[in-house]
């Protein structure tokens, strides 16, 4: 990246593998299992988080500097809050199919602590161009464990992807089902999220040793 | 030394400012966003009833509302009456039965009141005419609601379920069409009485080949939502029995 500075880059790469905010940082966990029965669902969390989270970073990182630190939590969430709601808004009013769709993620949103973690972790303590790379190196970093936990769960769980079926028609048996292959109802509910971001975890923590804490 | 920002009245003052500068901004955009948000919900409402009664632009497996544009005059076009209907099943006729909330009526009637039915009367280019009722229940984390178009056997012609807050890829999917088109042909009555339709986990008929068993099939992981749907059925749409065996006489 010809644009970044060395450090600069870190920011975007690191939340991608070694300092992912799922796997590593444990920040974004409920979302991850709340929403990602589905590919799409997963895709639109991801980009809604993409959002609130680069434009949220900036707007504390400005702040930073006369925020009272007695009621900075409470700062932090009026600022997502509000964002949310604006972009809510402003939807609903102009892009009214897209404010339907999104409508059930704005208070998972709200309330996903990887937004909080980056304020309070980064935002709170560096400039504002710095603050916007991490926030849109967490969310990618975010959006690859999401969209990899969504794949597995719809394409075992419902045999589709992004509502395309891609093992056949289950109830007329062709395809894949024709040989007796059976769609697994347990992927769809989330303790099974759970165990897929589990695998993740430890396959990335046996290729990289020194993320093994003793 | 203290920092300037750890002082107390510095505290109070800048949560002051900061919740009039943020209230003040969204009050704002509120108010000034408010005809469209409302214009485009009346749209909906239109786009809704229509779909129920087959004016659509289904492509495939997915489910499309006619165009916002075109939506005001195919409802002039489609829906020959709208009706509010009341306890006994009579009728009276009033053009603006569409902008009734149904959350209101159904809290007047909790408080001991009586309900307005709104009901539409659509007939499409064949002559078939099409009876749509507005329903409204719980899921499993906020409202849902409905439009089902029913012949005047009550035998559904077709439904558009939507809500307000499911969970993704699970409950969400009332609003898919593998869902919504298991309903029509369905009948509501069984053998003169109102049963409803029944979201049923394991009724063996997953290809909803028995019509007439007034069960459906349900979506897996999506128990309560599923619930939820039986429930609104059996209780908003046996409100309109009265209506239909007046019709028949």
């Amino acid at each position: 990246m010809g644009l970044l500075s060395k450090k600069d880059a870190a920011l975007i790469k690191d939340p991608l593998a070694d300092n992912n905010p799922i796997t590593i940082q444990v920040l974004g966990i409920c979302s991850a299992l709340a929403i990602t029965a589905e590919l799409e669902a997963s895709i639109v969390m991801s980009i809604s988080v993409l959002f609130v989270l680069g434009v949220g970073n900036v707007v504390i990182s400005l702040m930073r500097n006369i925020i009272p630190s007695k009621i900075r939590i409470i700062v932090q969430l009026i600022v997502v809050a509000t964002l949310v709601i604006i972009v809510d808004l402003v939807l609903k009013a102009f892009a009214y199919e897209l404010s339907k769709t999104l409508s059930v993620f704005v208070g998972l949103i709200i309330t996903n602590c990887i937004i909080m973690g980056r304020f309070e972790a980064f935002a709170l303590g560096n400039g504002p161009w710095k603050s916007f790379l991490d926030g849109i190196g967490n969310s990618l970093g975010y959006a690859v464990i999401l969209i990899i936990v969504g794949f597995f769960r719809e394409l075992l769980g419902s045999g589709t992807l992004l509502g395309i079926p891609v093992l056949g028609d289950p109830i007329e048996k062709t395809g894949l089902y024709a040989l007796g292959y059976e769609n697994n109802g347990f992927m769809l509910l989330s303790p099974m999220a759970l165990i897929v971001v589990g695998i993740i975890i430890w396959i990335q923590r046996t290729r990289n040793k020194d993320l093994v804490e003793d | 030394m203290e920092k300037r920002t750890d002082k107390n009245s510095y505290t109070v003052i800048f949560a002051i400012a900061m919740v009039l500068v943020v209230g003040a901004l969204l009050a704002y955009l509120a108010s000034s966003l408010k005809p469209t948000i409302t214009e485009n919900e009346r749209l909906e409402k239109q786009q809704n009833i229509l779909y129920a009664m087959g004016i659509n632009e289904n492509e495939g497996t997915s489910a499309n509302f006619v165009s916002t544009d075109d939506a005001p005059e195919l409802f002039d076009k489609y829906i020959k009456q709208q009706l509010v209907v009341d306890y006994n099943g009579q009728a009276t006729e009033n053009d603006q039965a569409y902008l009734i909330d149904v959350k209101k009526e159904q809290a007047k009637a909790k408080d001991g009141g009586v309900r307005q039915l709104p009901l539409f009367v659509g007939e499409d280019e064949k002559g078939k005419k099409y009876y749509i009722a507005p329903i409204r229940g719980k899921g499993l984390w906020d409202a849902i609601w409905a439009y089902v178009a029913m012949d005047e056997n009550m035998i559904v012609q077709g439904a558009y379920f939507d809500h307000k807050g499911e969970t993704p890829g699970l409950g969400a999917n009332i609003k898919q069409r593998f869902f919504m088109d298991d309903f029509i042909g369905e009948h509501l009555m069984s053998n003169g009485t109102f049963k409803g339709i029944n979201v049923a986990k394991g009724n063996a008929d997953p290809k909803n080949n028995d019509k007439t068993d007034n069960e459906v099939d349900a979506i897996a992981g999506a128990t309560i939502t599923g619930d939820g749907v039986s429930a609104m059925i059996r209780k908003d749409l046996k409100l309109y029995v009265p209506y239909f065996k007046n019709l028949k006489q």
